[in-house]
């Protein structure tokens, strides 16, 4: 341990003027730009969350823990939560293993895999708030494709946006065709960097395709995995352009995430003390996430 | 450079900037998408800089969603407008009390008495003018006139309620859809449920709830308000899906025929033909307006309205040109030109006149006699209790939450606000 520490020390002892020069040219923009752009309004958005404020002049009416009073056990909150939950579940265990499963076939050299590639990847270009407005028509039972798949078989029209305990799915769906091509992109390039050789070897040592996918291709993976999951989770917590066109956060409400949340029951009513407060829960949901997966399971990347 | 020389310099430098100096913006927010409005409104802004030299009027547009979320930081900066866009209510006062409002009061004397004097006092805060109103609405039901003769309705005999839960069955009994209704919006069902709160509890139904008398919002009226709305919902008289279909599409929905009618604002006039699938809609002459039937044994009258009112505001640091803008803006003779060409309905007495809409000239009748008209509850709440009887008249109308619940959500948020 000390003889790391020493070798690091080294370096910085022997950091010349022209080290300085750089830090202090290149520091201060930066920093005042955090501070500026983050680190001061989330600052405030803590302190907002103490008051009951709609945004006009300062905030005067302090209430204490209020804000986070009436999250707790509150239906709709409660309701958000758990669907962050399922996005969260819905990506890991169904769109990361589709992805790697589309991954493993296009990332050969197969006749077309670019184009398949590109096909696939398609979606994840397409701005969020488009693919909400575009799914709407998708779902609609009276002229969508939910509507000509009823009509084939003879059944009444069925509004899927508007059942709400099965609306929550039509979010999943969009979510599920919108970023499973950005994962797929990521293991194929994790899969490109894998040497050939490696599994060549495996193949003449007689190793059957499942296992050198499984000892050979899926280890060597492990890093773009762990990234792809953390990616994963951070957007699950983060969705909200496809919820706003798609459904409206509706039918009563089952269709939230926290972020919806926050901008329907925070900045559209005019209680930014409160949204404030919704803020504070997801930034330290998030927070928490991000360091204690990064030491748990990204120590070596 | 001599002294001479550099006063002839700077003295034609001078008369180069000075009417550049001189010159004072005036800028004014809005929100309408109308065109024909925006065009009146141009004309207006153009007459005046034309007469007025040294002045120079600005329209600018923000989203209706953008502008409702903007305004608050706007008008802290000194990027704020002189003049801007409100449907008075709730809103209007915060920003009032927050100090960012003029008061005009002995400005605009002399052009509000030609108005309508509850569009006036709907700009008034504690009895001190803020804002002049331009336009002022109505929510009625418009019907299809072909889709009630299929049924055998007859729009003179609905009366009472209970004569129009009649009309609904029948409708339905002739395979018509009877009501379409942008629930996915929430706000379109609101409609109903202010109209019974008026009906049931007449005009100070909404005013004692707001100052808690009897229980505030809890109190029998809007929990029988409630009632009445489940009682409509349960014969299912909506179209499939209702639950998700958005405003724009609702008005489409009437303008293909699929609905014999549409509780809403006069803006669906000009909405429901683009929107629908032809892009032409019902004709005209085919749409008929009536008025929210009364309950028997409420305190509404058949003559209470409710509609928006909308107008300007001005900001506190505005110049004293945007004020004499204002008054140059509410002239009767472009309210008139308003009535004939900008398709909303003028709040200066007489402009009514020049109307040539038929269906909007309807509603600028009831306007001119309405007993008490009430602004969007919605918009008098302001957006925290607001939007909550917005989801309250959905959730009750679905049967997901019991009248009782409803009414005491909406207490709740007034309690918390």
């Amino acid at each position: 341990m000390s003889t790391v520490e020493t070798s690091y020390v080294e370096p910085a002892r022997r950091m010349s003027a022209n080290g300085w020069t750089t830090l202090v040219v290149f520091l201060p923009p930066a920093l005042l730009l955090f501070t500026v752009f983050v680190a001061l309004p989330m600052a405030e958005a803590a302190w907002y969350g103490f008051y009951n404020w709609d945004g006009y002049n300062r905030p005067e009416k302090f209430i204490g823990l209020k804000n986070y009073g009436y999250l707790i056990g509150n239906a709709t909150f409660t309701r958000s939560l758990i669907n962050n939950g399922l996005i969260i579940v819905v990506s890991l265990l169904i769109q990361l293993p589709l992805a790697l499963g589309v991954a493993l076939m296009v990332a050969g050299r197969i006749a077309g895999a670019a184009w398949f590639r590109m096909i696939f990847f398609l979606p994840y270009v397409l701005a969020d708030v488009a693919a909400g407005l575009i799914w709407r028509f998708m779902f609609d039972g009276g002229f969508g494709l939910s509507s000509v798949i009823t009509g084939a078989l003879g059944l009444q029209p069925y509004y899927l946006l508007a059942d709400k305990n099965w609306a929550f799915s039509a979010v999943l769906i969009v979510v599920l065709w919108k970023y499973f091509g950005f994962h797929m992109m990521l293991y194929v390039a994790g899969l490109q960097n894998i040497d050939p050789s490696l599994l060549e070897a495996a193949e003449m040592d007689g190793a059957s395709p499942f296992q050198r996918f499984w000892h050979i291709t899926l280890p060597l993976l492990g890093p773009m995995i762990r990234l792809s999951v953390f990616f994963s989770v951070v957007g699950a917590l983060q969705l909200f352009d496809i919820i706003v066109p798609l459904t409206g956060g509706g039918p009563f409400e089952t269709t939230n995430t926290m972020v919806s949340y926050l901008y329907y029951f925070g900045i559209t009513r005019m209680r930014v003390g409160f949204g404030s407060a919704v803020g504070v829960v997801l930034f330290l949901i998030c927070v928490t996430f991000a360091f204690g997966y990064r030491r748990l399971f990204m120590r070596d990347d | 450079m001599s002294f001479r020389r550099f006063t002839i310099a700077a003295a034609c430098l001078a008369a180069l900037t000075a009417p550049a100096l001189a010159e004072t913006t005036v800028t004014v927010l809005h929100v309408s998408e109308n065109a024909d409005q925006k065009a009146v409104w141009d004309k207006i802004a153009s007459d005046y800089n034309a007469e007025h030299k040294g002045v120079k009027v600005q329209f600018k547009y923000l989203e209706n969603e953008a502008f409702k979320a903007k305004l608050p930081t706007m008008l802290q900066s000194s990027d704020r407008p002189d003049l801007f866009y409100s449907w008075s209510g709730g809103v209007m006062q915060a920003q009032d009390k927050a100090g960012f409002l003029k008061d005009i009061t002995a400005d605009v004397a002399s052009v509000e008495s030609a108005m309508s004097p509850t569009a006036v006092d709907a700009f008034k805060v504690d009895g001190k003018v803020v804002g002049v109103p331009f336009e002022v609405g109505e929510v009625a039901f418009y019907y299809n006139k072909k889709l009630f003769e299929k049924a055998g309705v007859k729009a003179e005999d609905i009366k009472t309620w209970d004569d129009f839960l009649g009309a609904v069955k029948k409708l339905k009994a002739a395979g018509i859809t009877p009501i379409v209704v942008g629930a996915g919006e929430k706000w379109p069902m609101h409609f109903y449920y202010s109209y019974l709160v008026m009906r049931i509890g007449g005009e100070h139904a909404l005013a004692d709830a707001k100052a808690g008398k009897d229980g505030g919002f809890k109190n029998a009226t809007f929990v029988e308000a409630g009632k009445r709305l489940r009682e409509l919902a349960a014969l299912e008289p909506f179209q499939p899906g209702y639950l998700s279909t958005s405003h724009t599409q609702s008005s489409g929905f009437f303008g293909d025929g699929k609905a014999a009618m549409d509780l809403m604002g006069q803006w669906f006039i000009g909405m429901q033909g683009p929107n629908s699938a032809s892009g032409k809609g019902v004709p005209e002459d085919d749409i008929g307006i009536l008025s929210f039937p009364i309950i028997p044994g409420g305190k509404g009258k058949a003559t209470d309205t409710l509609g928006g009112v909308n107008g300007w505001l001005v900001t506190k640091t505005a110049p004293p040109e945007a004020v004499d803008f204002l008054k140059f803006f509410s002239q009767p003779k472009y309210a008139q030109e308003a009535a004939a060409h900008g398709g909303y309905i003028p709040v200066v007495k007489g402009a009514e006149a020049y109307i040539t809409d038929p269906l909007v000239k309807r509603l600028a009748a009831d306007l001119a006699v309405t007993t008490y008209h009430q602004n969007f509850f919605d918009q008098d709440l302001g957006p925290s209790v607001g939007r909550v009887v917005n989801d309250v008249s959905v959730s009750v109308a679905a049967g997901e939450m019991t009248p009782e619940a409803a009414a005491a959500a909406i207490q709740d948020a007034a309690e918390q606000q």
